[in-house]
């Protein structure tokens, strides 16, 4: 008896567990071991040769392009931690207070974050693009009589990154601004009141209430981003095409190009492995950074 | 119970969703499926499918997968899955193509060419089979033969806009002979929204492709292949001109930064709309021109020497060629089709039809004079594919890669060759 | 007195310059979106041209063409029968899943549980590749069905978590009766659980559908089919294949767009709490 209840609770979770081992467990396994194999796709996989480390030794020491791309990659996730935060935080700051149109303005915000990124970065595409697009900004610049400060957003290679990052935070602060303001509404209102009875400016009361309160919900906002944008690239794809002569490149969209254009699947599986554990280094690291920063707080 | 039949139900509908799609109907006669990637003769292939199934009562299925990326990656997997169509073609290089023999996909067609005295051998132009034959000890490891049917023949050149040509005062008959001669044009062109040269250079083969005629043209077939071999090192004074005419070309602007970001599709949208006094293209351009602007007037030539040492060369050979799955259940049949196809009849309505040259040598009068033109540059033509060599492929990455940032300005044509030279030699190392 | 006018007037120019913050904000948010309405009304000539929002001509048709010649209508119903199927089964799978978890008792429970939890929490980069030769050998490629199966292994992680900390909490009382009653386990499952996990499973259902929706790199490894596709991979093709049809290409974006925005609108409130509802798990 007890075994044939055993048995029918097995069944709730097994059509679970057979989709979760099939396309995540045998996945990730293969990943692993194909990263030490040389691959063309081609060939049947049990030819494959075995390489051991060469991937591995390939990408850290020989493979220039692997590492512009982590460049990229952290220079947009720093534009995304610095402004894009930044920017969230200040809008949440700003609706925390009762305002009439503080719903109105939440369905805003959240309006990028919703949208795909490949829409995102068509339509940015359209709107900003002087090859084949509307050219709106510039137009603009034109008329209110700031022609010097009209560039190639996006055909110019040195700009373009920079255009990839604001495009970016963009989509992204509604996230930040969301969880902020939440969490600014878990303050007790007392405590503000408290203050502003014992004399407090709006500054002191920043310091000394809003900001310690808020340093947790900081740090998770801080390990998403980092988290997310670094592995962001469709929205790379939409708004420029691809890699842009490896000015625009992330790791991603290294692994995928490695993939789909060179052909070389084990090399891409090498990439997503050392790439997978310098997330995981980073998430790490903040995470440790932030509990120690909270019990000095305490 | 309510909710297990709720399950079953589901669980159905994703079957029936997904296998609808995938099987064939047998039924007697056989049916020939080709998997092809050329949008622009879908239509005329599915005549020709008809006229055969009317002649035959044989069904041949064209299937599209367009573009030529989605294609690759259609036949690629399909390779590794072990269900490849009776015929397909392979979009790549001669190392992807020996891949693909070795891992015993494709039929080996020399017996069949070589019926009746070479019967079906003679039908077309040798440097179009060239490209899909295997010589005796090439580098690949195949053993000799030909594992390929050239469907039409192309080259890649120049051509130019005759009307913007007049609109700088040149003679627009007279296209410039010399590269000096061309980018003396870019400094001539004032308006803001006409581009010298246009090509799609984010597109790696295609800079190759133009970086390697000129090679050609500057130090010789020999040395060019003696490089491959590893015998001359890219740091040699000869490739330093070549990636310096790249500079001379950014630096005169007769092209601007933004080629690299142009697919092919993007520069032929320029040319076709009088956007662009020249344009590197292939011999596809023409149908593809005269569907954006059929009043285009405009001509074909060579790109202009810059070297008098040895002759000018073009790529060009077998543009799209089909190949037939050696596990095939049809393959027979699949063959006998395959020559049907590549006869002069069918190979002349497909050249009206799409503007495409054919890969038929008996049926030439039957084409358009523009289409004439890019076939004079045949004379002229080679490809890597009949070199018998092949040079590594992250050396290549590694040599166009840096042509786009010569173009940029951000490296110098030294560097880039001392570059490309450290990955030669790692890769020559390595085979070690 | 003077020091109250003044104090007045600073927080009414406060106020302003806030609400003025705010509203420049929000107007960057719609824009993009009303100038791509407003450009696929346009005709391809002046498209570049014609600068004013409101388009001169308004040539409706564009959405026809772009339905019909571009072939969108296709795209579109792809996305929906993907978003559909995909949502359908991830709330029977997760909720089942979740459901044992929270209720039922059975060796290895834990295991499973952290098991689920860990892949939600390590990022695979590049896991596609995997997928890739996975389903190829499976024969499951550029098919549906191998698509919709791993679009819902995507989303089940995270609607198993949120479900079961919804079942956790839920009050014993009225399973414990339908038990009295004679149910099954499936069936209290079913009569009892699912409808009290309403509001929770709105949230597991728009942010799925929403992820469905938008997704794109897995429909472009795993689709050649054209007719296949969904609007994500379409519209990028579609981009480049032939001569750009600009207008066309916004009316194919804002047919891609309208379902998103439209749903949003409707179960913002859900999206609010689920978004805030991870946050405080952080």
């Amino acid at each position: 008896m007890r075994i044939k209840s055993t048995l029918e609770n097995y069944l709730f979770v097994t059509p679970a567990v057979l989709i979760f081992s099939i396309f995540y467990i045998i996945p990730f396994i293969f990943v692993f071991r194909l990263g030490f194999y040389d691959w063309d796709g081609i060939v049947p996989l049990k030819d494959a040769v075995f390489v051991g480390l060469a991937n591995f030794k390939e990408i850290l020491f020989h493979d220039p392009s692997w590492w512009q791309a982590m460049r990229n990659a952290s220079w947009i996730t720093l534009i995304a931690l610095t402004f894009q935060n930044a920017l969230a935080f200040l809008l949440a700051l700003a609706c925390d207070r009762e305002i009439r149109m503080k719903n109105f303005y939440r369905v805003v915000f959240f309006i990028p974050p919703v949208l795909s990124e490949i829409v995102v970065g068509m339509v940015w595409r359209f709107i900003i693009n002087d090859i084949d697009g509307a050219n709106m900004i510039n137009r603009l610049l034109l008329q209110i009589g700031l022609p010097q400060l009209a560039h190639s957003w996006l055909s110019d290679p040195k700009l373009a990154l920079n255009t990839v990052a604001i495009v970016h935070s963009w989509k992204g602060f509604g996230w930040g601004f969301l969880i902020f303001l939440a969490g600014l509404q878990t303050i007790p209102r007392e405590l503000y009141e408290a203050a502003r009875v014992d004399g407090a400016g709006a500054w002191h009361s920043f310091r000394k209430i809003t900001f310690p309160m808020m340093v947790p919900v900081m740090v998770l906002v801080g390990i998403l981003t980092v988290l997310g944008t670094m592995q962001a690239f469709v929205l790379i794809i939409g708004l420029v095409g691809g890699e842009f002569a490896g000015h625009t490149s992330v790791p991603v969209l290294r692994i995928l190009a490695c993939m789909r254009d060179s052909s070389r699947f084990g090399y891409a599986c090498a990439q997503g492995i050392s790439f997978g554990a310098i997330l995981v280094i980073i998430s790490f690291i903040q995470y440790r950074f932030s509990k120690e920063r909270q019990l000095k707080k305490i | 119970m309510v909710s297990k039949r709720l399950l079953i139900g589901i669980l159905s509908l994703f079957f029936i969703a997904g296998c609808g799609g995938s099987s064939q109907k047998e039924s007697g006669k056989p049916t020939i499926t080709i998997w092809h990637w050329m949008t622009d003769r879908k239509a005329s292939f599915e005549e020709l499918a008809k006229k055969y199934q009317e002649k035959t009562g044989i069904k041949v299925d064209f299937q599209l997968y367009a573009p030529s990326d989605v294609y690759s990656q259609k036949v690629r997997a399909a390779a590794q899955g072990q269900n490849l169509p009776d015929i397909f073609g392979i979009l790549g290089e001669k190392r992807d193509f020996s891949s693909f023999i070795k891992a015993g996909h494709v039929l080996e067609l020399t017996p069949y060419m070589q019926e009746n005295n070479s019967s079906w051998k003679n039908f077309f132009f040798p440097k179009a089979l060239e490209v899909n034959e295997f010589a005796q000890g090439n580098s690949y490891s195949v053993a000799p033969g030909i594992y390929g049917v050239p469907i039409d023949i192309m080259t890649i050149q120049m051509v130019y806009n005759k009307g913007l040509l007049k609109k700088l005062g040149l003679n627009p008959n007279r296209p410039p002979d010399t590269f000096q001669d061309l980018i003396e044009i870019g400094k001539r062109i004032t308006d803001p929204q006409i581009q010298g040269f246009v090509s799609g250079w984010s597109e790696l083969w295609m800079i190759d492709c133009f970086a390697n005629n000129y090679a050609f043209n500057i130090m010789g077939k020999d040395k060019v292949l003696a490089t491959i071999r590893g015998e001359v090192p890219y740091t040699d004074p000869d490739w330093i001109k070549v990636l310096t005419l790249f500079k001379d070309m950014a630096d005169s602007e007769i092209i601007t930064k933004s080629v690299i970001t142009m697919v092919n599709k993007t520069a032929e949208q320029l040319f076709a709309t009088d956007k662009a006094v020249f344009a590197f293209n292939g011999s596809w351009c023409v149908n593809v021109y005269q569907g954006m602007n059929p009043n285009l007037n405009y001509g074909v030539m060579l790109p202009p020497k810059a070297s008098e040492a040895y002759p000018m060369a073009i790529w060009g050979g077998a543009g799209s060629s089909f190949i037939v799955n050696a596990r095939s259940r049809n393959k027979e049949e699949a063959v006998k089709f395959l020559k049907w196809f590549s006869d002069r009849d069918q190979q002349a309505y497909l050249s009206e039809a799409t503007n495409n040259l054919p890969a038929n040598k008996n049926c030439l009068s039957q084409i358009p004079e523009v289409l004439a033109q890019f076939s004079k540059g045949m004379d002229f033509a080679t490809h890597p594919t009949v070199w018998g060599v092949s040079e590594f492929s992250t050396v290549i990455e590694a040599f166009d890669k840096g042509i786009q940032s010569i173009i940029l300005g951000e490296k110098t044509p030294l560097q880039v060759a001392q570059e490309v030279q450290k990955v030669k030699e790692r890769e020559l190392s390595r085979k070690r | 007195m003077k020091t109250a006018i003044y104090y007045k007037a600073k927080k009414n120019t406060i106020n302003i310059l806030i609400h003025l913050f705010l509203l420049t904000v929000a107007v960057t948010c719609i824009f993009p979106l009303l100038w791509m309405v407003s450009s696929s009304l346009k005709s391809q000539d002046v498209i570049f041209r014609d600068t004013s929002f409101l388009p001169r001509v308004f040539h409706f048709e564009n959405y026809y063409r772009a339905w019909v010649e571009g072939g969108f209508g296709r795209y579109f119903l792809n996305s929906i029968f993907y978003t559909a199927a995909v949502v359908i089964g991830i709330v029977i799978v997760a909720s089942l899943a979740a459901y044992a978890f929270s209720r039922l008792k059975f060796p290895g429970k834990n295991v499973l549980f952290i098991m689920f939890i860990a892949a939600m929490m390590i990022p695979i980069p590049g896991s596609f590749v995997a997928l890739y030769v996975l389903l190829n050998k499976l024969h499951l490629r550029d098919t549906p069905v191998g698509y919709i199966l791993a679009m819902i292994n995507v989303g089940l992680s995270s609607s198993i978590f949120l479900l079961k900390t919804f079942f956790d909490k839920m009050p014993t009382e009225l399973e414990d009766a339908a038990r009295i009653d004679g149910c099954s386990k499936l069936g209290i499952w079913w009569h009892v659980a699912l409808p009290l996990a309403k509001p929770v499973l709105a949230v597991v259902v728009v942010f799925n559908a929403l992820s469905v929706w938008n997704e794109y790199v897995l429909a472009l490894i795993i689709f050649d089919s054209r007719r296949f596709m969904p609007l994500q991979v379409a519209i990028k093709l579609f981009q480049g294949e032939f001569v750009t049809n600009y207008p066309l290409l916004m009316a194919g974006l804002t047919i891609t767009v309208l379902p998103i925005i439209i749903v949003y609108l409707l179960m913002q409130k859900y999206i609010v709490k689920g978004v805030t509802a991870g946050a405080v798990y952080g």
